[in-house]
């Protein structure tokens, strides 16, 4: 019942908070942010209770839903998706935050798109059933459009309508590929449902595996995004207002990493195997190419925008290296990705908020104006570059240790990417904040409140770097079970996963 | 001919009703010209139909010999059509209450509009099709036509006469040819020649061919839908969701029927011809969309490309394939009357609600009939938490079950190529608004089509929400 809650206490927040604002816009920024940190500390006192017990399946819980269909409304927690969410509710908070005192428009409404983005994005970390799945991945489109469309930058019309058809037509694909797995499974088993576990065991030849895996693929890669499918990425990211900005690329584009995780992988493991050279060889083009181009843009936030496309890179490097190592690394990548990209992001709405531009042309000089500023900029671009002690390190690592295993001349390309990533990291430092005064304008340093978004996520970064260990014991069981059944799935025999204990165990529990 | 026994009365008794409530309706004129009372009439009667068939209607099927056959796939739609002409009755007033015309005998028109269609749905023999057909298009010609001082209106009045007439002569043509080949009108018994036959005879083959014809105009699919933008630009806002819903949905049970009946799918030609004109449809109808200014223009397209997406459903048949094409016309209904009533509701003497412009900044100025008219173009996009998402996700269900690849793959390609010009109207209502006032409509409102289209808007997110409701009641008439 909880996951459900974690879902229902965001939407009910939307509706109420665009409702409040008919009376005053102060009441939607409060009631997003106490439904954001009522679901944060919902989520933290799971994880603080996970590590006493066993199972891999944290929570979960299912009603019927469409019975003539076998869709059911259900819902589980593991290790992967509890990281996600604290990850959600965590940068949340801090898009309310940052909206404080930029988004002055249509105040309601804007938190009401906030809180619906996010509830989408909850129901497709939770969701265990393919067509719930689809549902709340298109849930998360919409309220993204909107905020994209209507509170973005200059350009904002066209960049909300490419994103918005890009991820539509590839999330179509998928819906095309999950109900040929629903009437593969349906044919071969008799039973019609979408539930993800008991599709799991779906035996088919290796023709049939190849195309609905390439539907799911055509979603995934798109949200991710991989190059050549990244091209929807720049124009949303930087037409975006900064929440949205955040969101993008710390929440949604790691809904296309997890669904490669939880389902493409596991649900196709054969035909995976197949793609698994060209997905590696797509991730290592896109280290590349997005760090090359992130050194040649001029715009911070198109900048900021690339270099997610080079760490995302890593990210299906990572998961198609199937390993351990390379896995904990890729969650540990989705984590801090999300939080030292957001944060580069936050700095590009502060700087455009107090200069009006996001030309890097006409920036300079900050850091005697802006030193604290500075100083945060400094640790977020070095950990963008990888830098050893602050989060980002730590994944990229593990990523690279894991893909050498794999595949040797990728991953030697790959570290290149990391000099690249020098390179522009250091860019944004050089260009905005060193160097001399391009303009006289005062800039004034962080605020009250832009210290109090920030510091913690500096805090996080750094302990990410220290001590990364609670972030691999928590998916520890979810990576174990991936790689031990590995070989198991490849014979076609069952998985180990608990296709019965969830039929008889229907309508809610906590275990 | 057999004796008229009760049961076949009770069977056909809606049918009844709608012929008494058009008399009734005449005859009140005939006293006294009064709105108000013609109106109530009319809602009254629709609602007492429907009544009539939520408490005897049953998936039992009757045949009354020689016309009709009353069946559950017959009676789920007679359903959906007298609330879906309920709901335009309800839209129909406020909107010829605003305009200085002689308005009563419009109701007339339009019950007997929905007599057609009703038949069209039960006919099991080419007499009462045809007889249907020309209840329900002679009507139309009037009602298309209906303000005649809006040279437009007259314009596409006489366009779809012109047209309808000469597509009902191949229908008569064609249903001359197949009588000539096998000597009888009724399905049945075309069935029963058809399955004894080896091939199907070249005259056979063409009279099918001219019945296409007919049957394509109607639904307004390609190549065979010149007329629809025009009319729908031209007819009053009502009238054009009448021929976006309720004439169409009753051709397409009619042409399942028919299909079904003599099994169509055993002939390869045909189901050529029909998915050509499914992919034909959804690609022109969509690419003709992203070229238009005016709404109604705009829906009209979209509409010839949605009957494309629910030919999918219909060749991939099957029970899946009945289903997904009642479900969707139920979807389709609902979605396009609220379309309709909110153009409607917005238009106002002089002209209706179809620029784009009329629609700029909406949401701001009216956030509630804007926030309305974003889930009725999210519905006809097929985004989830609508019912036309439902819909399609039915469609393509039944066109996966039954591996049409290239169908499905087509449907999915245009869901997207659609999604753009929905977004299109939904960003100019979400835009902020400019100051062109002299331009800006007045329309006045009315709490009973403002009532409509909320209902239509709940139902919307009802069954999109829970449709295992609807799902539920269709399988229950379709068993």
């Amino acid at each position: 019942m909880i996951l459900l809650a974690f879902i229902v206490i965001l939407m009910t927040g939307g509706v109420v908070a665009w409702i409040a604002s008919a009376w005053s816009p102060a009441y939607s920024r409060w009631i997003s942010l106490v439904a954001l940190v009522v679901n944060f500390i919902l989520i933290l006192i799971i994880w603080n209770q996970v590590e006493a017990q066993g199972s891999t399946w944290i929570i979960q819980w299912s009603t019927p839903w469409i019975p003539s269909f076998g869709i059911d409304f259900s819902m589980a927690l593991d290790g992967l998706s509890l990281l996600m969410l604290v990850l959600t509710f965590f940068l949340g908070i801090l898009s309310v935050l940052i909206s404080w005192n930029e988004i002055q428009y249509r105040v309601g409404f804007f938190h009401f798109n906030l809180l619906w983005v996010l509830a989408g994005i909850t129901g497709v970390f939770l969701t265990m059933d393919l067509f719930l799945f689809y549902f709340f991945w298109e849930v998360m489109l919409i309220p993204m459009y909107f905020l994209i469309g209507i509170w973005g930058h200059e350009n904002r019309s066209y960049a909300s309508y490419k994103f918005f058809i890009f991820t539509q037509a590839s999330g179509l694909l998928m819906l095309l590929a999950i109900l040929g797995l629903y009437f593969v499974h349906g044919g071969q088993t008799g039973v019609y449902t979408f539930d993800y576990f008991q599709l799991l065991g779906t035996t088919m030849s290796q023709d049939v595996a190849r195309w609905l895996m390439l539907g799911f693929v055509a979603a995934f890669i798109v949200k991710l995004p991989v190059v050549p499918f990244h091209s929807w990425l720049p124009d949303a990211h930087s037409q975006a207002p900064t929440a949205g900005s955040l969101i993008l690329a710390g929440l949604l584009l790691k809904t296309g990493a997890y669904g490669l995780i939880r389902f493409v992988v596991p649900l196709f493991p054969s035909a995976a195997a197949e793609l698994a050279p060209w997905a590696m060889l797509l991730g290592v083009i896109g280290i590349l190419y997005g760090g090359v181009l992130a050194f040649a843009q001029t715009d911070l936030k198109r900048l900021v925008a690339y270099t997610s496309v080079s760490h995302m890179g890593f990210v299906i490097l990572g998961i198609f290296a199937f390993n351990e190592l390379a896995m904990q690394g890729v969650v540990m990548q989705m984590i801090t990705h999300g939080i030292s990209t957001g944060a580069l992001f936050i700095l590009a709405g502060a700087v455009y908020e107090r200069i009006h531009t996001r030309e890097i042309t006409s920036m300079g000089g900050f850091w005697t104006k802006a030193p604290f500023m500075g100083t945060v900029a400094l640790v977020f671009t070095l950990a963008s570059l990888g830098l050893p002690g602050l989060g980002n390190f730590v994944a990229e690592f593990l990523t690279l240790l894991g893909s050498w295993q794999a595949n040797q001349v990728l991953t030697v390309l790959a570290t290149i990417g990391l000099v690249v990533a020098t390179a522009y990291s250091l860019r944004i430092m050089q260009k905005v904040f060193l160097g001399n005064e391009v303009s006289d304008k005062i800039i004034e340093d962080l605020s009250f409140r832009e210290k109090f978004i920030l510091i913690p996520m500096v805090a996080l970064i750094i302990v990410l770097g220290l001590f990364p260990q609670p972030v691999f014991n928590t998916v520890k069981k979810f990576v174990d079970i991936q790689f031990t059944k590995r070989s198991a799935y490849s014979e076609g025999d069952q998985p180990d996963i608990p296709v019965n204990r969830i039929q008889t165990k229907k309508g809610g529990h906590l275990e | 001919m057999n004796n008229i026994s009760a049961e076949m009365v009770l069977n056909l008794l809606p049918g009844i009703l709608l012929v008494t409530a058009s008399l009734i309706a005449i005859t009140s004129i005939a006293f006294k010209r009064n709105h108000k009372l013609i109106y109530t009439v009319t809602a009254l009667s629709l609602l007492g139909v429907f009544y009539y068939l939520m408490i005897y209607a049953t998936n039992k099927s009757f045949v009354i010999e020689p016309l009709f056959i009353v069946d559950g796939f017959g009676t789920f739609v007679t359903g959906i059509i007298v609330l879906g002409t309920l709901a335009i009755v309800m839209i129909s007033y406020a909107y010829f209450e605003q305009r200085e015309e002689r308005k009563e005998e419009y109701y007339i028109l339009l019950l007997l509009a929905t007599l057609g269609a009703a038949m069209l749905v039960i006919s099991k023999h080419f007499v009462s099709l045809f007889l249907g057909l020309e209840l329900l298009s002679v009507a139309l010609y009037s009602m298309i036509a209906y303000l005649r001082k809006r040279a437009r209106s007259d314009e596409a009045g006489i366009k779809y006469l012109i047209l309808a007439a000469f597509s009902s002569a191949f229908m008569l043509f064609g249903m001359a040819l197949v009588y000539t080949v096998t000597g009888t009108m009724d399905f049945t018994d075309i069935a029963a020649y058809m399955s004894s036959a080896t091939e199907l005879p070249l005259l056979m083959l063409a009279g099918f061919g001219m019945m296409i014809v007919g049957i394509g105009f109607k639904l307004g699919v390609v190549p065979f839908h010149m007329w629809a933008p025009d009319v729908y630009e031209g007819a009053p806002a009502p009238v054009t969701a009448f021929i976006a819903t309720i004439s169409k949905g009753g051709m397409v049970v009619l042409l399942v029927r028919f299909f079904t009946q003599v099994n169509g799918y055993k002939y390869p030609a045909l189901v050529m011809a029909f998915t050509l004109i499914s992919i034909a449809s959804m690609f022109t109808g969509n690419f003709l969309a992203l070229r238009q200014n005016n709404v109604k223009r705009l829906l009209a397209y979209s509409s010839i490309a949605h009957l494309g997406y629910l030919l999918v459903a219909f060749l991939a048949g099957g029970a899946l394939g009945v289903e997904a094409i009642s479900f969707y016309l139920v979807a389709y209904f609902v979605t396009s009357l609220g379309a309709f009533g909110i153009i409607a509701i917005l238009s106002d003497e002089d002209r209706d609600a179809e620029r784009m412009d009329d629609y700029k900044g909406l949401f701001w100025r009216r956030p509630l009939i804007a926030a309305a008219f974003t889930a009725m173009l999210l519905s006809l996009a097929g985004i989830p938490l609508t019912v036309g998402f439902v819909g399609k996700f039915y469609l393509i269900a039944a066109g996966v079950n039954m591996q049409q690849w290239l169908l499905v793959v087509a449907l999915a390609l245009n869901s997207v190529i659609g999604l753009y010009y929905y977004i299109k109207i939904i960003a100019v209502m979400f835009d902020r608004p400019v100051g062109t006032e002299e331009q800006a409509l007045h329309p006045r409102l009315y709490w009973g089509n403002l009532a409509t289209v909320f209902i239509l808007s709940l139902l919307l997110i009802w069954f999109g929400v829970y449709p295992q409701g609807l799902i539920g009641l269709i399988r229950e008439f379709l068993r």
